[in-house]
């Protein structure tokens, strides 16, 4: 029995076991049953990598079975052994900084050109008749079949791989800040011109913020289009980087070297990931007090 | 002093001359001849789609690309209050009372503003925070702080529940009382246009079909007597017959 002993019942407390009470009417009573949650319920704690540690676990048990052919696919600690042997001969540090300086710069350009894009054609009706359209275009064009043009026009230089991985990133990033852009609402513009914003204030107060979540989308894709364009590139039209590293490995059976670059490709894009996401999460701050 | 003879010798804040407008064909508002004495409390009243919004939003000089025509003078500096708060997520609650406001001493005044509507100590809230109540305070302290001659308000209370809706008839009456800004209110609640207004039109048709000065005394109950009667003139000008059972 609870300490605090009240004589008058409280409707939804616990039913009094004791019939003492000054109780009318026993009516029957059930005690309240928690209805079954449908939602996933709480996260596990670093849910996240549960997965992934798994499958290597399986990876490794399996192979130390003796249950998988060492040469399609090699062990867990031949792939580490490979991967500390490439890196402290210098190889994989070279190739690995020739890829990143590609992806960086591709990038780079591609987020630049999406932004003053959708922001030209977001903002002015101009803009928008002359570029929507062709960005539309250019993006019913698969950037990768563009390639072989783009070799006779740049040769198989740097220039080319740079051009072709800022067409991949430039596209998402431009879709979706111009989608936020033209989407903003249009009760917010009214507000504006009540409180006679001038223009420029009203982008930097309500244009800019209010596409933010959009472009950050867009972001996000073209951080993984990046790699995505940079791991075809070095694997057809390379003669440095980890894409080339991989391509040599094919050609001499070495798994373990292809799989150290898959694991190298693999930790870039979940840390550029994890990077624009950290940045959205403070940038979008305001975002947490309705999400939680 | 009754509210006749104060409207006579004050100025006009706003003044409409045949204002007419109309969308794809339809007239809306048709011909309109209103005056608006500066500093008087006025409510507008009629069914949805009567043309109260859009008479608010001639004022307000909020109709863009609506055909029109007809004379409108309105005061500089005007104030809207919509029906949703409309703070900007994206900004905590003082920067949206401070959006458009220059000057030096802007976030003073707006800090000011806050305390006035009783949301001091909130002025780092994200408007996400708040409640709808409180949403719509910071949203009177937003367009009090530009000391308007002229206070738009189109349905401010209309998303509230029935008992902050109470609670913020009080503080707008007492905010004009301080302020004495001309005020607008547009609404469909005719309980409310008698608590608080001096003055209630009734939108019909697109013309003004009744307007009606209510000469009694602040703050006033919904249960006095005498307003029982403004109550049905106002209910039959609106075309509603109420069932004594």
């Amino acid at each position: 029995m609870s300490t605090t002993s009240t004589t008058t019942p409280v409707a939804g407390a616990a039913p009094d076991p004791a019939p003492g009470a000054a109780d009318p009417a026993p009516t029957r009573e059930r005690p309240v049953r928690r209805r079954r949650r449908l939602s996933p319920g709480r996260r596990l704690p670093a849910a996240r990598l549960a997965g992934p540690v798994l499958l290597v676990a399986v990876w490794a048990v399996a192979s130390a079975a003796g249950r998988l052919d060492p040469a399609a696919i090699p062990a867990p600690w031949t792939v580490f052994r490979t991967g500390v042997h490439l890196w402290t001969d210098g190889t994989l540090p070279s190739d690995v900084l020739t890829s990143l300086e590609r992806a960086a710069y591709g990038f780079a350009i591609g987020l630049t050109a999406g932004v003053v894009l959708a922001v030209a054609s977001g903002l002015t009706r101009t803009g928008e008749a002359l570029i929507d359209g062709t960005v539309q275009l250019n993006r019913a064009v698969p950037t990768l079949g563009l390639i072989p043009l783009f070799i006779l026009w740049l040769g198989i230089g740097e220039t080319f791989k740079i051009a072709i991985i800022a067409i991949v990133v430039y596209v998402p990033i431009y879709l979706n800040t111009h989608a936020a852009l033209s989407g903003i609402d249009q009760r917010y513009v009214e507000l504006a011109e009540v409180q006679g914003l001038s223009r420029w204030a009203f982008i930097r107060r309500i244009v800019i913020p209010g596409a933010l979540p959009g472009f950050f989308v867009g972001l996000r894709l073209g951080v993984t289009g990046s790699w995505l364009g940079l791991v075809v590139l070095e694997q057809i039209n390379a003669t440095s980087g980890l894409g080339y590293m991989m391509f040599q490995a094919q050609n001499y059976g070495r798994t373990d070297i292809i799989l150290v670059g898959l694991v190298v490709y693999g930790i870039f894009g979940l840390l550029s990931d994890s990077a624009v996401r950290l940045i959205e999460r403070r940038v979008l701050s305001w975002r947490r007090t309705l999400s939680s | 002093m009754a509210p006749h003879t104060e409207q006579l010798s004050r100025p006009a804040a706003v003044r409409l001359s045949g204002l007419t407008r109309s969308f794809e064909g339809r007239t809306v508002l048709d011909g309109i001849d209103l005056d608006l004495p500066a500093g008087q409390f006025t409510a507008l009243l009629g069914h949805s789609g009567s043309g109260k919004s859009t008479l608010l939003r001639a004022i307000a000089g909020l109709d863009h690309e609506v055909a029109g025509s007809g004379g409108l003078t309105a005061p500089e500096r005007v104030s809207v209050v919509f029906q949703d708060s409309r703070l900007l997520p994206w900004m905590r609650v003082l920067d949206n009372v401070l959006l458009g406001l220059p000057g030096k001493d802007a976030a003073d005044r707006g800090r000011a503003a806050l305390a006035e509507v009783g949301l001091a100590g909130r002025e780092r809230a994200w408007p996400g925070e708040l409640s709808g109540g409180e949403a719509q305070r910071a949203a009177l302290a937003r367009s009090l702080v530009r000391e308007p001659e002229l206070l738009l308000a189109d349905e401010p209370f209309g998303a509230l529940d029935a008992l902050t809706r109470i609670r913020m008839h009080a503080l707008l009456r007492e905010l004009w009382e301080r302020h004495r800004p001309s005020v607008l209110l547009v609404t469909h609640d005719v309980d409310e246009a008698i608590v608080l207004a001096d003055r209630v039109l009734v939108l019909d048709r697109g013309r003004i079909g009744l307007d009606l000065t209510i000469d009694r005394p602040h703050p006033r109950s919904y249960r006095e007597p005498l307003l029982g009667e403004y109550r049905e003139r106002l209910l039959a000008a609106l075309g509603v017959t109420e069932d004594h059972a």
